[in-house]
C-alpha cells in the first residue's frame, strides 16, 4: 500500500510566517477552514488548500467573509476543529458572527495577518490597527482571547496555543499577526507529533436526557457536545438560559453576559502568557507584541549599551490584558514605554493600568513599516529622566 | 407516557410532540400565521422520511420565521440574520451524514443572505431551504422586503413599494438549484410531500412558502384576517407543476403559481469535490475523516 503523506512535516525549514500559520493549524488538529481572499492572509488559505486534500481536511473558499464566520461556526458545531483567515476589512466583515461564536461559546480560531488601515489602507503592508477590533469589535459586552506571534516559528507554536484556549475556554480565540510575520521567511522547525499537545474539546460526559447546553463546570467554562449525537439541543445567539432557550430579561442577561465575561476575566492568569527579560533591575520597561516586539528587542540593547537600566515585557497574550503584572511593574518602574504600529490601542490599557504609579509613553506609528528602533530609544531615554 | 382527558376520552397529545420543544410552547407566532403551519409540515415530512432525530439539524436566522429553530426537538441552531446559510453549509461540510436543514425568512435568505443563496445554489451544497414569503420583514413590524409586491404598502413604504421584487424560483432556478418547489400555507399536503422529497434529495433544495401574515403584511394592506388570506390562496392559486420559473412572478392580490418547478439530478458539492480531489490528486488524497468522535484523545 502506498503510504499517505504525513500529516506534519516534521523537521527544520524555510517558511514565511502565513504558511507556518497553516502548517501550525493542522498540527492543532484543524480539518476545516472556510475563508475569503484577502492580502496579506491569503497564502495561509492557499497553504491550506493545497494541504487538507492530503490529511483529510475539508477547505471551502465562502463568497464573503461574513459567510466563512458563519461557516466555521457550523463546522464547530458539527465537531470539527475550525478556523478562518483574513485581513482587517474582512475582520471587520465576521464582527457580527464573532459576536455569534462568543454568546454561543463555539471554539474556533480567526486568524487576522494585520495591514494598515482604515479601510482599504495598506493592504500589502503591515499595521497593528486591529487589536482593539479583535477586543471590542463585536457590540455587546464580551471578554476575548488574542495572541500576537512575533516569528514565523511563533506563528506555528502560538497557533496551536490558541486551538488550545479557544476549547479550553469556548470562545472564538483572535490569531493576531501582522503583515510582517505573515510574509517574514525564517527557519521554523516542526517538532513531532508526539511533543505536540493537542486539548481536547470539553465533550460532556453525563447523561444524555440531563444534558443542558450552558451548565457551566467550575472554571465557568460548560461542557460541550456536537450536532448528529442524539442531544438534540438548542443553542441561540439571543440572551440565554442554561437550556439555551432564550430569556429576554435583565435577570438573564444579567447571568449570561456575567458568566460570558468572568470565564476569562477571571482566569486572566491561567491564559495570560507573558515573557519578560531583563525587568529585574529595570528603570524602564518597554511592553510590546508582535512584530514590535522585535525591534524593540534592539532598543533595548541599545539603551542597555548606553548603561541604561531597561527590560522586555512581551505581551504573547495581548487580551484578556495582563492587568496584575502592570501594575506590579509600573509599580517599581519610572517609566512603561509602548511602541505600537498604530496610534495608541492596547497602550489605552496599560495607561489605564499603571498611570498611577508611573509614566507611561506611546511610540505610536501609522502603519506601512516597523518603528525605527531609535524612536524607541528616544522614548526610553524620555522615560529613564523622568 | 400518554395523557389522557378522562372527560374526553381523547389523546392530548401533540402528533409532533416527540419532535417538538413542548417546554417552549406557547409559541410567539400570531394566531393566523402561516409559519406554524410550515413547522408542522415540515416535522411531518421529518417524520414520514424515516431519517433519525439524531440525523437532522434545523438552522435559522433571524426574523419570525427564525424562530422555528427554537422549537424542534433537533439540533437546532437560531443563528444570526442572514447567515443561516453558510452556518447549514459549515454544519454540513463537518458531518456530511447530517441533514441541514434552514428555516428562514424572505428578507433572511433573500436580502441580507442573498449572496449566501446564491452561492449555496451554485455550488448545490446539499442542505434544504425553507423560505417563508410572508412579503415583508415581520419581526420588526412589517417593513418591505425583496419580495413585497410592487404597491403593497408596508412601514417604510407608506405609499407602496415601488421596488421590484424577486422572482424567487427564477432566482434559485438559474443560480443551479435542482429543487424547486412553492406552495402557500394552504397547501399543507403538498408543501409537506415537497419538503419530504427535498429530504431525500441529493443537493440544494428550495421550498418557497407563500405565508400568512395578518397582524402585519395583511393589516397594512387591509387584506383580513388569517382566513382570508387562505381563501385569497385558494383562490388565486394556480397549481402548475413544471412550470417555466420565469413565469412565475407575483403580482400584488393576483395570481400565485405554485408547484414543484425542478427536480433534477446533479452530483452535489460534496460529491464533485471528492471526485474531483480523488482524481486530480490521485493516491495521495485522504478525504474528509469527519468530526472528531468525542473522545480524549481527540486531536491531531
Ligand atoms: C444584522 C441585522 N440587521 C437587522 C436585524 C433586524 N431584523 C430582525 S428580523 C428582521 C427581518 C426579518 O424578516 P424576514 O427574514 O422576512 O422574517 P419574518 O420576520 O418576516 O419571518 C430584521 C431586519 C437584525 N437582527 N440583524
Ligand atoms: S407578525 Fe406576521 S409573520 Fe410574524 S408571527 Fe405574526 S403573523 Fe406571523
Amino acid at each position: 500500500m502506498e503510504s499517505k503523506p504525513p500529516v506534519l512535516l516534521t523537521g527544520p525549514h524555510y517558511w514565511d510566517g502565513d504558511f507556518a500559520c497553516a502548517e501550525g493549524a493542522i498540527a492543532a488538529g484543524c480539518r476545516f477552514l472556510a475563508g475569503y481572499p484577502i492580502t496579506p492572509s491569503t497564502e495561509v488559505a492557499e497553504r491550506i488548500a493545497e494541504r487538507f486534500p492530503l490529511v483529510g481536511g475539508t477547505f471551502i473558499q465562502m463568497e464573503d467573509e461574513l459567510a466563512s464566520m458563519a461557516a466555521v461556526l457550523g463546522a464547530a458545531w458539527a465537531g470539527a476543529r475550525a478556523m478562518t483567515v483574513t485581513s482587517g476589512p474582512g475582520f471587520s466583515l465576521m464582527q457580527e458572527n464573532i459576536g455569534l461564536g462568543v454568546m454561543t461559546e463555539t471554539p474556533c480560531v480567526v486568524v487576522d495577518v494585520q495591514r494598515g488601515g482604515p479601510s482599504t489602507g495598506l493592504p500589502t503592508l503591515t499595521g497593528q490597527q486591529d487589536m482593539m477590533q479583535a477586543r471590542w469589535g463585536s457590540h455587546g459586552d464580551y471578554e476575548i482571547i488574542a495572541l500576537s506571534p512575533s516569528s514565523p516559528q511563533e506563528c506555528f507554536d502560538l497557533i496551536i496555543t490558541s486551538f488550545n484556549l479557544s476549547e479550553k475556554y469556548r470562545v472564538p480565540v483572535m490569531f493576531m499577526m501582522d503583515e510582517c510575520v505573515g510574509h517574514m521567511t525564517e527557519r521554523v522547525v516542526v517538532p513531532a507529533l508526539s511533543s505536540i499537545k493537542v486539548r481536547h474539546r470539553r465533550w460532556y460526559r453525563g447523561a444524555r436526557d440531563k444534558y443542558h447546553p450552558y451548565v457551566p463546570a467550575k472554571d465557568g467554562v460548560p461542557p460541550i457536545v456536537k450536532a448528529g449525537d442524539d442531544y438534540r439541543f438548542h443553542i441561540t445567539g439571543l440572551t440565554h438560559d442554561q437550556r439555551g432557550y432564550p430569556v429576554i430579561n435583565a435577570e438573564c442577561q444579567h447571568q449570561c453576559v456575567s458568566r460570558l465575561v468572568g470565564k476569562i476575566k477571571d482566569n486572566t492568569d491561567r491564559i495570560v502568557i507573558l515573557e519578560e527579560d531583563r525587568t529585574e533591575d529595570a528603570e524602564v520597561v518597554v511592553v510590546s507584541y508582535g512584530i514590535s516586539y522585535r525591534v524593540a528587542t534592539r532598543a533595548i540593547d541599545l539603551a542597555r549599551q548606553q548603561g541604561i537600566k531597561v527590560g522586555s515585557l512581551r505581551l504573547v497574550t495581548v487580551w484578556p490584558f495582563p492587568e496584575r503584572r502592570i501594575i506590579e511593574l509600573a509599580k517599581k518602574v519610572k517609566c512603561l514605554v509602548m511602541p505600537e504600529i498604530n496610534m495608541g490601542q492596547v497602550f489605552l490599557e496599560m495607561e489605564r493600568c499603571a498611570s498611577c504609579f508611573c509614566r507611561t509613553r506611546l511610540v505610536p506609528h501609522c502603519g506601512g513599516w516597523v518603528h525605527d528602533p531609535n524612536d524607541i530609544l528616544k522614548a526610553i531615554l524620555k522615560g529613564v529622566k523622568s | 407516557m400518554k395523557r389522557l382527558d378522562v372527560t374526553l376520552g381523547q389523546d392530548l397529545r401533540h402528533p409532533l410532540e416527540e419532535y417538538l420543544r413542548m417546554d417552549r410552547i406557547p409559541h410567539v407566532w400570531c394566531p393566523g400565521c402561516g409559519i406554524g403551519t410550515t413547522l408542522n409540515a415540515f416535522l411531518t415530512a421529518v417524520k414520514k422520511s424515516g431519517i433519525p432525530r439524531k440525523d437532522i439539524a434545523v438552522v435559522s436566522g433571524i426574523g419570525c420565521s427564525g424562530r422555528a429553530a427554537g422549537y424542534v426537538k433537533l439540533d437546532s441552531f437560531h443563528t444570526t440574520h442572514g447567515r443561516a446559510i453558510p452556518f447549514a453549509t459549515g454544519l454540513k461540510l463537518a458531518n456530511p451524514k447530517l441533514t441541514v436543514v434552514v428555516f428562514a425568512g424572505d428578507g433572511d435568505l433573500l436580502a441580507i443572505g442573498g449572496n449566501h443563496l446564491i452561492h449555496a445554489a451554485r455550488r448545490n451544497m446539499d442542505i434544504n431551504i425553507i423560505c417563508i414569503n410572508n412579503f415583508n420583514y415581520a419581526m420588526t413590524g412589517g417593513q418591505f422586503s425583496p419580495t413585497t409586491p410592487e404597491k403593497a404598502r408596508l412601514t417604510t413604504a407608506p405609499y407602496g413599494s415601488y421596488e421590484h421584487p424577486f422572482n424567487v424560483p427564477f432566482l434559485v432556478d438559474s443560480c443551479g438549484a435542482t429543487y424547486v418547489a412553492r406552495w402557500t400555507a394552504l397547501h399543507v399536503r403538498r408543501l409537506t410531500n415537497s419538503i419530504l422529497e427535498a429530504l431525500h434529495h441529493p443537493g440544494f433544495s428550495f421550498i418557497e412558502v407563500i405565508s400568512s401574515c395578518p397582524t402585519v403584511y395583511a393589516r397594512r394592506n387591509r387584506l383580513g384576517t388569517g382566513l382570508d388570506l387562505l381563501k385569497f390562496y385558494r383562490d388565486n392559486s394556480v397549481i402548475k407543476n413544471g412550470a417555466n420559473t420565469r413565469e412565475c412572478d407575483i403580482r400584488f392580490q393576483e395570481q400565485l403559481i405554485v408547484g414543484k418547478f425542478v427536480d433534477q439530478e446533479k452530483p452535489t458539492y460534496h460529491d464533485t469535490m471528492t471526485e474531483y480531489l480523488s482524481q486530480s490528486v490521485g493516491k495521495r488524497y485522504v478525504p474528509y475523516q469527519g468530526p472528531m468522535q468525542g473522545k480524549e484523545e481527540d486531536g491531531n
